[in-house]
């Protein structure tokens, strides 16, 4: 940034601040500093509250399609560097145009609505929940093991399958998902198409296979079980001192591990 | 570039078909990242190309290439450009400080992240290119087992698998083992335990990977297969300070106690994986 302009060369009055002041105003519950004290402060707020405004998605409040993107980009990096898998995973509302068809467009904005709401509630604030696109949502769970992505999915299909929406006074219908999922590959630099394009195969799986179902592509995982990390590492527990102290690192001449990971 | 062998019939990604390895061809590999693959990569180039030997390093981490930033190097032509056909192989081999030839594989590469047939096949085309003007090529593969990977180790005559002590590296290191026994049948796999505490201790670790996987991998007592001890490379603060600067550790500090084990492992490698000449 250029060095810091002292407040009085901003004149707000010189400014066509309406339109901005009109659209904070109608979808965001935000009070603006008064412009008087200090006219940074005041322009700070606006263009913060526009950029959170660019990334919402109007109807239902998640992140939009933009901001998905940057987040995807985001952590396709964070895997490359760090090896921590990240799952993405793209939903589908099965048969949403007989919703519409059936009960009217209002009826179909609300099914959005609950749909959204109940995806955020089913994830971790850590984890990015957005609408795709139409009847289409996406979500990135960063550090989310392999393990656990299964769970996860199913568990978003199972608590929207169950969820009651109500469109009108004594009117509830359900819903279900179809959802697909792939993992970021790991120590990989990839990119966010290729990605979303392994998630978008396992959804149409999901969707061709009869929906209301979840289908993941799992990168290749070699398993080690238990026993062989026994075998591996047993003699540790005998308290081999030699084997403890090179494993904790407690040795005063050995460099930072993290400084080696700049290197590989 | 038209010494073209014979590109491989099978158009399918999917399967790691292994190949005939190439002559002369050493794969570095660890599983886990940040191991120290490319350090030993690079410095054991370095320690062989002292011993007068023609070598080459080629960056087979397609998808996070950092071999330029360990070697300081920002190249012009890299080995996207040879992949897209911008440039000529001879154009983007370059002179590493350490007295040896480099290929770097350059930003860009994302889309060679998966291996595709093209991919494959324009590695293969490379890789013919490079092995007959060089004693060794040494190819300093990415983290992790993707297709990617066991496609680099499948293309060379013999692979080393760096690991530090730790747990994590070791399991890692194990799996990886596990992959390059089972779908490329090898029986000797190279072992380099980076960062030790002690003298004594890698081969410990080797004896112990050893043991899990006779018990767990080899089931054919006619083709067992070997998991050979090179060296321990000492922790060494001075491989940081080199780090640091960029710079090779056999060139900053070649009497430090990493770089004589990195110098042994020279030797070594030049007594057993280089054919006779």
């Amino acid at each position: 940034m250029a060095a810091p302009t002292p407040s009085n060369l901003v004149d707000l009055q010189q400014l066509q601040l309406d339109d901005a002041r009109a659209l904070l105003g109608r979808e965001l519950t935000l009070t603006l500093p008064p412009p008087e004290e200090s006219s940074t402060a005041y322009l700070q707020s606006v263009i913060d509250g526009l950029c959170e405004l660019s990334l919402k998605d109007p109807l239902t409040g998640l992140s939009n399609r933009r901001h998905f993107r940057s987040v995807l980009d985001r952590s396709i990096d964070v895997v490359a560097r760090s090896g921590e898998p990240a799952l993405l995973l793209m939903l589908d509302i099965d048969h949403f145009k007989k919703v519409n068809d059936t009960y009217g467009h209002q009826a179909g904005d609300q099914v959005l609505q609950a749909v959204a709401q109940c995806l955020a509630k089913c994830v971790r604030p850590v984890d990015t929940v957005a609408r795709y696109g139409g009847e289409e949502f996406a979500v990135i769970l960063p550090n989310c093991l392999t393990a656990f992505g299964e769970t996860v999915a199913e568990r978003i299909r199972q608590t929207i399958q169950d969820m009651p929406i109500q469109i009108s006074p004594g009117v509830s219908i359900h819903v279900t998902v179809s959802v697909g999922g792939a993992y970021a590959p790991e120590w990989v630099r990839s990119t966010a198409a290729l990605w979303t394009e392994r998630a978008d195969v396992q959804l149409y799986r999901a969707k061709s296979e009869g929906r209301n179902r979840v289908f993941l592509d799992q990168q290749q995982e070699i398993y080690v079980s238990a026993e062989e990390k026994n075998l591996l590492f047993g003699h540790l527990a005998l308290g081999d001192p030699a084997w403890i102290e090179s494993v904790s690192g407690e040795v005063p001449s050995a460099p930072a591990h993290g400084s080696m990971h700049r290197v590989n | 570039m038209t010494d073209v062998l014979n590109p491989p019939g099978s158009a399918d990604a999917k399967t790691s078909v292994p190949l005939k390895p190439l002559g002369k061809v050493l794969a570095v590999t660890s599983g886990k990242g940040g191991v120290g693959k490319t350090f030993v990569s690079a410095n054991l180039a370095a320690a062989l190309a002292k011993r007068g030997l023609r070598v080459l390093v080629l960056d087979a981490d397609l998808g996070l290439a950092n071999l330029d930033v360990v070697l300081n190097l920002y190249p012009k032509t890299t080995l996207h450009d040879v992949f897209t056909g911008k440039a000529k192989l001879e154009d983007a081999i370059i002179r590493a400080p350490g007295g040896f030839s480099v290929l770097l594989a350059g930003s860009g590469m994302v889309e060679y992240s998966r291996l595709t047939p093209e991919v494959r096949d324009d590695f293969l085309r490379i890789m013919n290119g490079l092995v007959p003007h060089y004693d060794i090529v040494i190819l300093d593969t990415g983290a992790g087992i993707s297709d990617v990977v066991l496609f680099a180790v499948s293309l060379a005559s013999e692979v080393i698998v760096v690991a530090t002590p730790e747990p994590t590296s070791l399991t890692d290191a194990y799996a990886t083992i596990k992959v390059l026994v089972g779908q490329q049948k090898r029986q000797t796999i190279r072992m380099v335990i980076n960062q030790t505490a002690r003298q004594g201790d890698g081969r410990a670790i080797t004896v112990q990977l050893q043991q899990v996987l006779d018990r767990f991998v080899t089931t054919d007592p006619a083709r067992p297969v070997k998991l050979v001890h090179m060296i321990d490379i000492p922790a060494d603060p001075a491989v940081r300070q080199a780090i640091m600067r960029r710079q090779l550790l056999m060139v900053a500090t070649p009497g430090c106690p990493a770089a004589m084990a990195v110098s042994q492992l020279a030797a070594k490698i030049e007594d057993t994986v280089i054919p006779r000449r």
